[in-house]
C-alpha cells in the first residue's frame, strides 16, 4: 500500500515536473483523451519524448499507457532504471536485437494485454532533421494483430531543443504536444501505404 | 503589511475599482451583438482586462507581503518571458549549454542580486551588461560550432537584455532610497505601481487613439496598427494621467508629467521594437507561437523598454545619498 502510494506520489511529480521543464502545452485535434486502449505512436526527438508525451496525459489515462522506450538509454543507471520500471511502467526495447524471429511486436502486445495502452516511436531512433523520418513496420504489425486499436498520431514540438541529443541537462523552452484524430488499418492496405499514411498523419499536426 | 501605506492601498484600490467598471461594460459588450462594435475587439478588450486583473492582483498580494515576494514575482515572470523569446528564435544545437547557464545562473542571480537591494547596483546594473555578454560568445565558441555565429549570440544576449536585464530594473525601484519618500510611503510600492499603471495606460490609450483616429503609420512593414495619431494621444493619455497621480510619487507635478512621458515614449518603442523581432520570426503574438500559452512577452513589451530608463532617471536624480 505505501509502495503503491509512493509510486503514485512519484508519478505524478515526475509529471507534473516534466511538464514544467518541458513547457509543454497539449492539444487534442479531432480526438479527446480516453482510457481506452489505444496506441499513440510519435516522431521522435529527444530522450525526453516518451515521458512528455506520457505526462501530457491526463492522471487516469497515464495510469493505463506506458511508453515504449530504448533499452540501452532507459536501463542505464539506477535512477533511470527505477524511473523507467516504477514511476512510468515503460517496455523496455533491445534495439540491437531487434530481428524478424524476434520481433518486439509480440512482446509488446503480450504485455498490454486487454487494458493497457501504448506510446511508440515508429521512427525507431532520434531524429535530428526537422521532417519527420520514415517509420519503420513496428506499427504496421501491430496494427494488423489488433486492428481494433485506435491508432493515435502525437506530433511532439521543439521537445528536441529542451534536451538534444547527447545532453543531459534540459533548458525550459516550450514545446507542443498535439493529439491527432484516431485511424486504423484498412483493409487492403498495404504495408508501405499504411506507413505513409501513419506518418503524413503525424506531420499534419505541426501545420494545425 | 509590511511595505505599502495606506495612500499605495488607495491607489491599488483605485485601480481596482476602475478595472471592475471596465470589466462591466466588457461584460455588457459581450451579452449584447447589436451595438456594431467589432466582437473581435470586445473579445481582445476582455482578454487585456483578464491580464490586468492578474497582473494588479498578483503585484497587490506579493505588496502585502514583502518586498522579496515582488522581486520574485517579477523574476518569475522574466523566466517565462525568457522562455518565449528563446523558443522563437532559432538557436543551434551547440547553444544548448550556454543556454542553460543563462536560464539557470544569469537569470536567478539577476533577481539575487536585485533583492539584495540597492548596495548590490554596482553588480546587477553590469552583471549581465558586461559578464553575461561575454560569457555568451565565449560559451558559443567553446561549444565549436561557428554557422551564423554572431546572429545566434547576438539572439541570446537581446533575450537576456530585454526579458532580465530590463524587466528586473521594475523591481529594483523598490530598493531606492528617496528623500520625503521611501519613509513616508513606507517603501517605494507606490512608485513601482504608479510605473506599471503608466506603462499600461499608455498601452490601451495608444490602442483606443489607433481605432478611433489612426491615419498615419509609422512603419507599415512592421505594424500595420502602430500610428502616429496611436502615438500621441496614447503617449499624451499617459502623460495627463501620471501628472493627476503626482502625490503617488517622490515627484512634483511637472517632473511627474516629464517621468510619464519619458515612460509612455519609452512603452512605445518597447511594443514597436517587439513586434519588428515578431515580425522577422513570422508569428504575430509570442503567445501564439506555442499553442495555449497565454503570451507573457506580449503584454510586457513595453514595460520591459521603460523599466530601466524610468530607473535610472529616478536613481540619477532622486537617489539620497
Amino acid at each position: 500500500m505505501v509502495k503503491v502510494l509512493a509510486t503514485e506520489a512519484t508519478a505524478r511529480l515526475l509529471a507534473v515536473t516534466a511538464r514544467l521543464l518541458s513547457g509543454a502545452s497539449v492539444r487534442w485535434i479531432g480526438c479527446e483523451p480516453d482510457a481506452c486502449q489505444r496506441i499513440y505512436f510519435a516522431n521522435h526527438t529527444s530522450h525526453l519524448d516518451a515521458l512528455v508525451v506520457w505526462s501530457a496525459l491526463p492522471a487516469r489515462v497515464r495510469a493505463v499507457t506506458r511508453p515504449v522506450a530504448a533499452k540501452d538509454y532507459w536501463d542505464k543507471g539506477w535512477f533511470r532504471r527505477f524511473m523507467a520500471t516504477n514511476v512510468f511502467d515503460a517496455l523496455l526495447i533491445d534495439r540491437e536485437k531487434i530481428k524478424v524471429h524476434n520481433s518486439p511486436v509480440d512482446m509488446l502486445l503480450r504485455a498490454i494485454g486487454e487494458t493497457h495502452s501504448l506510446i511508440v516511436f515508429p521512427e525507431g531512433h532520434r531524429n535530428t532533421g526537422p521532417e519527420v523520418g520514415e517509420f519503420k513496420s513496428g506499427l504496421y504489425h501491430l496494427a494488423k494483430k489488433r486492428p481494433e486499436l485506435e491508432l493515435i498520431p502525437v506530433h511532439i514540438d521543439n521537445v528536441n531543443r529542451v534536451l538534444p541529443r547527447g545532453e543531459f541537462l534540459p533548458v525550459p523552452l516550450l514545446s507542443c504536444i498535439s493529439f491527432g484524430p484516431p485511424m486504423w488499418l484498412e483493409a487492403n492496405e498495404s504495408k508501405p501505404q499504411f506507413l505513409q499514411r501513419a506518418r503524413e498523419a503525424v506531420r499534419s499536426l505541426k501545420e494545425q | 503589511m509590511t511595505n505599502v501605506n495606506v495612500a499605495t492601498l488607495w491607489l491599488v484600490g483605485g485601480v481596482m475599482a476602475v478595472l471592475a467598471v471596465a470589466t462591466g461594460i466588457g461584460q455588457v459588450l459581450n451579452l449584447r451583438i447589436d451595438t456594431g462594435l467589432n466582437p473581435a475587439v470586445v473579445a481582445a478588450f476582455n482578454l487585456r482586462l483578464r491580464a490586468w486583473w492578474l497582473m494588479c492582483s498578483l503585484l497587490a498580494v506579493t505588496f502585502l507581503v514583502h518586498e522579496i515576494a515582488t522581486v520574485v514575482l517579477f523574476g518569475l515572470i522574466s523566466f517565462w518571458a525568457l522562455r518565449e523569446f528563446i523558443t522563437l528564435t532559432p538557436t543551434r544545437t551547440a547553444d544548448h549549454r550556454t543556454l542553460f547557464w543563462v536560464f539557470f545562473l544569469f537569470t536567478p542571480l539577476q533577481y539575487i542580486l536585485v533583492g539584495m537591494g540597492d548596495k548590490q547596483y554596482g553588480l546587477y546594473s553590469v552583471l549581465i551588461p558586461v559578464y553575461a555578454f561575454l560569457f555568451v560568445p565565449a560559451r558559443v565558441a567553446i561549444a565549436g560550432d561557428y554557422k551564423r555565429f554572431l546572429e545566434r549570440t547576438a539572439k541570446i544576449q537581446a533575450g537576456l537584455m530585454i526579458c532580465v536585464y530590463c524587466l528586473s530594473h521594475a523591481p529594483a525601484l523598490l530598493s531606492l532610497r528617496i528623500a520625503d519618500y521611501s519613509d513616508k510611503m513606507n517603501g517605494n510600492a507606490a512608485l513601482l505601481f504608479f510605473f506599471v499603471l503608466v506603462v499600461q495606460m499608455g498601452d490601451v490609450m495608444q490602442y483606443a487613439w489607433e481605432r478611433l483616429a489612426g491615419k498615419h503609420v509609422v512603419a507599415p512593414a512592421i505594424s500595420p496598427n502602430k500610428t502616429w495619431e496611436g502615438f500621441l494621444g496614447g503617449v499624451l493619455s499617459a502623460t495627463l494621467l501620471g501628472t493627476l497621480l503626482w502625490k503617488a510619487t517622490p515627484f512634483e507635478p511637472w517632473q511627474a508629467a516629464l517621468m510619464s512621458l519619458l515612460i509612455a515614449v519609452m512603452g512605445f518603442a518597447g511594443g514597436l521594437t517587439m513586434s519588428a523581432i515578431k515580425r522577422d520570426r513570422g508569428v504575430r503574438d509570442y503567445g501564439t507561437l506555442v499553442t495555449g500559452h497565454g503570451g507573457v512577452l506580449d503584454r510586457l513589451d513595453s514595460i520591459c523598454f521603460a523599466a530601466p530608463v524610468f530607473f535610472h532617471v529616478t536613481r540619477y536624480f532622486f537617489q539620497s545619498v
